[in-house]
């Protein structure tokens, strides 16, 4: 069991992986692309700036998703004071990031031609933002402190902070007046997306997915060559 | 089975996060006239005083048959289906923007019944479909 955990062998499995996700992605991507750019039907009243949503929406999905990883993991760093988890949710963050900048940057773009603006300071919007600032933070802190154990504890408070900005996200739409729309998909009741938009949306949120995975074990070889170059034998 | 060192410490940030909790609870609960984007016409009826200088943002859906446009300005009437209140505009707007659809006015109160608008934004719900089910689900 313990030899599955020497940083040399997850480092080759890992790079294994990698060329397997990899193509995975690409081809997902493509399927997805082709599905969403041109054999979905357009909407009866957005036309074709619903494409825009098959970006937007997996993006965010897998943005919330990734801080609610990272910050049950700093949970568990701070009381099981393991160090590996911390280097998986340091290399979870750069794709959280890039997904939670992309929700925002087509979220404006759709914005434009169906509310008429391209920002609006409504609850939604502004808890997303709020939530870049905190992956930010959250990066920022490994740059900043260098001591090993304050910024195991640092970046683990951000994590947990920024939590509570998680379901304020989800439930904003619910609990207040915005203007972005509630949720079209939930567990309990009927998707309001139609089946024929529904498919394409799925097979981007699966490439957006691979894409993150792929991101996150390339980073975590990162920091495995960091800790090799540190002289350290284990973590 | 775990250390008490584990345990301790685990009680000690589970204490920090509902405190957190609370804490985000009452704040954001004392400041949900601002947070809230727009407010419905029931509400501007039920309000105990207007400021007719500051900008307000109403929403609701555009009432059936109450668009009449002229050359650069809008006349409607946003309905909450319980209370109403007319809107005035000139101004560009957006392409989505049409009877029975949602809708966020910003502008000044002239009184409780008609809101001079600088802005209007159209809201989409949360329904997509192509337009052939749009068309079957009509015909039903």
């Amino acid at each position: 069991m313990f030899n599955y955990l020497n940083p040399y062998k997850i480092f080759k499995i890992n790079s294994t992986l990698q060329r397997i996700i990899f193509f995975c992605f690409i081809v997902v991507l493509s399927i997805g692309l082709i599905e969403a750019l041109f054999l979905s039907p357009e909407d009866y009243l957005q036309k074709d700036s619903v494409r825009i949503m098959y970006v937007h929406v997996p993006a965010a999905w897998i943005s919330l998703g990734i801080f609610s990883s990272i910050a049950l993991l700093s949970f568990s760093v701070f009381i099981f004071k393991n160090k590996n988890l911390i280097m998986v949710s340091k290399s979870l963050a750069p794709s959280g990031i890039l997904f939670t900048l992309i929700a925002l940057v087509t979220g404006s773009i759709w914005g434009k031609p169906t509310w008429g603006t391209w920002w609006a300071w409504d609850a939604r919007i502004t808890s997303m933002l709020i939530l870049f600032i905190f992956y930010i933070l959250y990066l920022l802190s490994f740059r900043i402190f260098k001591d090993r154990e304050r910024v195991n504890k640092i970046s683990s408070l951000i994590a947990i902070f920024g939590a509570i900005n998680i379901p304020i996200i989800k439930f904003s739409v619910d609990w207040w007046n915005t203007l972005h729309q509630p949720a079209s998909i939930s567990l309990t009741a009927k998707s309001a997306i139609h089946s024929s938009m529904l498919i394409p949306l799925i097979i981007m949120t699966a490439a957006f997915a691979l894409f993150s995975v792929l991101i996150f074990l390339m980073k975590y070889n990162t920091e495995l060559i960091k800790i090799k170059n540190k002289g350290l034998k284990r973590l | 089975m775990y250390g008490k060192k584990v345990k301790l410490r685990f009680l000690f940030i589970s204490l920090i996060f509902v405190v957190l909790i609370l804490t985000t609870f009452l704040v954001l609960k004392s400041l949900e006239d601002n947070v809230v984007y727009f407010i419905s016409p029931s509400e501007i009826k039920e309000l105990g005083e207007i400021d007719y200088n500051k900008k307000i943002r109403v929403g609701g859906m555009v009432k059936k048959n109450s668009v009449s446009m002229s050359s650069n300005q809008v006349i409607f009437i946003i309905t909450d289906l319980k209370s109403e209140i007319n809107v005035e505009f000139s101004g560009v707007i957006p392409n989505l923007f049409s009877e029975e659809k949602g809708v966020v006015a910003e502008g000044f109160l002239k009184d409780r019944n008609f809101l001079n608008a600088s802005k209007i934004l159209a809201k989409h719900d949360e329904n997509y479909m192509p337009p052939e089910v749009k068309e079957a689900l009509k015909d039903k």
